[in-house]
């Protein structure tokens, strides 16, 4: 049983890298073609990104970067939970709240970011709202629906055994809809990624943004890839990361349903 | 024997509960006593309101009109003179048969040492010693449902409401969990409330029937079988007279079946 586990899990690390191999190989013989002048390959990109990090230039562009990140993630993983929490709970306020939170995750984004810069300038303020926008949505609409959709006879079942209304809420309702408020996480913690390369690049050029934009004037394309690849490894390991929270929190909640 | 002290021999009194979905009535001026330390059925078709009549004693649901009284006293919600077991079980399934059973004392703010110790006394008490740490997703339909027992006998309510509590577990089981059930009513001194939609069942286990019918729902007759319930478990279903009541049910209930 234990081997047989061992040899799952290797397996499963061997089809990693084997993907890996198979995703870079193919970019490096794509970059050698090359399909075009202006892209590198994996090689060269990697030599890039080794120079930034050598540099220190990749960690001072991140201290930048991380900071509308972080912020507006935390900012909608906290509010976005919280809102759709009460959305799921309240029929009167999800009818009031949802249709904005729908009309944000289908607005073009891009467009309206002229807008947000003439209401909150340049500066970090617009750069939050940008993740915000982007990485809220989901977590709240997630999160309504999931807290809507808790089985009703648990609900019942705390009711008749004298639950107060936040030991319903906290010990019944949360744990229940966590495997779903968790998969909105993860979808708002990628968007708020998107969103933060996006805010630099529209708003003013800083952190990985600026990389990438001043990298592109100069025709330093390896520079530029390297940049890019940069932040999709590092929303992996965050989306990872989240992933083992979700673990350690509501370990249990992995054991299947009652009523399957 | 008084009004008063008969009122006392009852555990829960249902007196004029009227029960109303929008225009539908549920529930029509429907009476009915439950006597101390017995096992009352609400016996009737499907959609003839014996589980709300079920929720409204047990606070779940609030009554149109009409006064549910526990112990003399009226009741308008939950209490911790009822313990309710569900037809689905409603365990949670993240958490381990220990922490189920004992989550009701859990809500009642009990510690957590003292609940577990209970817990696992009602736990080897339903034949679930050993299984304190499976979760419920690894434990056959029955053997849920004994968690859900052994949940709702942890809180040690007075008032046992059972809602087709054995109507998800397989015939074997089933007939199992009967035999433990009058072995429970025998020993537990508690007053069960039972819904069923099984006559054979309701004859089987209960000290008084109570059939309900249908639109609008009300107590057509309530039966007490009397001469086999000090009989062994395994004679009763030979007996002539849970046989005819069974057949006068069956015969009163058929027009009611589409």
């Amino acid at each position: 049983m234990a081997g047989k586990v061992i040899v799952m899990r290797h397996r499963s690390f061997l089809l990693k890298c084997l993907s890996a191999l198979l995703v870079f190989g193919s970019w490096e013989i794509a970059g050698r073609v090359p399909v075009s002048f202006a892209f590198p390959t994996f090689l060269e990109s990697m030599l890039a990104l080794w120079v930034l990090i050598i540099e220190g230039t990749l960690f001072v562009a991140y201290a930048e970067t991380l900071k509308p990140l972080v912020l507006g993630v935390f900012i909608s993983g906290v509010l976005g939970i919280g809102i759709g929490l009460w959305v799921g709970l309240s029929k009167k306020f999800d009818w009031l709240v949802s249709p904005i939170f729908v009309v944000m995750q289908t607005a073009p984004l891009a467009a309206l970011i002229p807008l947000l810069v003439m209401a909150y300038g340049i500066g970090l303020t617009s750069k939050v709202f940008v993740v915000c926008i982007m990485a809220m949505p989901v977590i709240v609409l997630n999160t309504g629906g999931a807290v809507r959709n808790t089985p009703i006879s648990i609900k019942e079942m705390g009711h008749a055994f004298l639950g107060s209304r936040s030991d319903i809420v906290l010990k019944i309702i949360l744990p229940a809809a966590s495997p779903i408020i968790f998969a909105g996480l993860r979808l708002g913690v990628s968007a708020g990624f998107i969103g933060a390369i996006l805010s630099e690049l529209k708003i003013t050029p800083t952190g990985v943004g600026d990389i990438i934009t001043y990298s592109r004037s100069i025709a330093d394309y390896p520079t530029m890839y390297a940049a890019i690849l940069s932040i999709i490894l590092l929303a992996v390991v965050f989306l990872n990361l989240l992933e083992r929270m979700e673990k350690t929190l509501f370990g249990g909640l992995n054991k299947g349903y009652v009523t399957d | 024997m008084s009004a008063k002290s008969q009122n006392t021999d009852n555990a829960v009194s249902v007196r004029n509960v009227y029960k109303n979905y929008g225009d539908v009535q549920a529930l029509h001026d429907l009476s009915l006593d439950f006597p101390r330390g017995q096992l009352t059925s609400l016996l009737g078709p499907s959609g003839c309101g014996k589980t709300t009549l079920l929720k409204i004693i047990a606070g779940l649901l609030p009554a149109s009109s009409g006064e549910i009284l526990v112990n003399g006293q009226p009741v308008s919600g939950p209490g911790p003179d009822r313990a309710f077991v569900f037809q689905d079980f409603a365990l949670l399934p993240w958490a381990t048969v220990l922490r189920n059973v004992a989550f009701g004392l859990e809500l009642r703010g009990v510690v957590k040492s003292e609940r577990e110790a209970i817990a696992e006394k009602y736990i080897a008490d339903v034949g679930l010693k050993g299984f304190e740490h499976s979760y419920p997703h690894e434990l056959s339909g029955g053997m849920r449902q004994r968690v859900g027992l052994a949940r709702a006998l942890s809180v040690d309510a007075q008032v046992l409401l059972m809602d087709e509590p054995f109507s998800a577990v397989d015939e074997q089981t089933r007939r199992k969990f009967q035999e433990d059930l009058l072995g429970l009513v025998k020993n537990e001194n508690k007053t069960f409330l039972f819904v069923t939609h099984s006559i054979e069942e309701a004859v089987y286990v209960s000290d008084q029937i109570a059939i309900l019918l249908p639109r609008p729902s009300r107590v057509s007759e309530i039966i007490r079988p009397s001469g086999f319930r000090h009989k062994d478990t395994d004679s009763i279903r030979r007996d002539s007279e849970y046989l005819d009541i069974v057949d006068k049910i069956w015969s009163s209930l058929r027009t009611y079946v589409e």
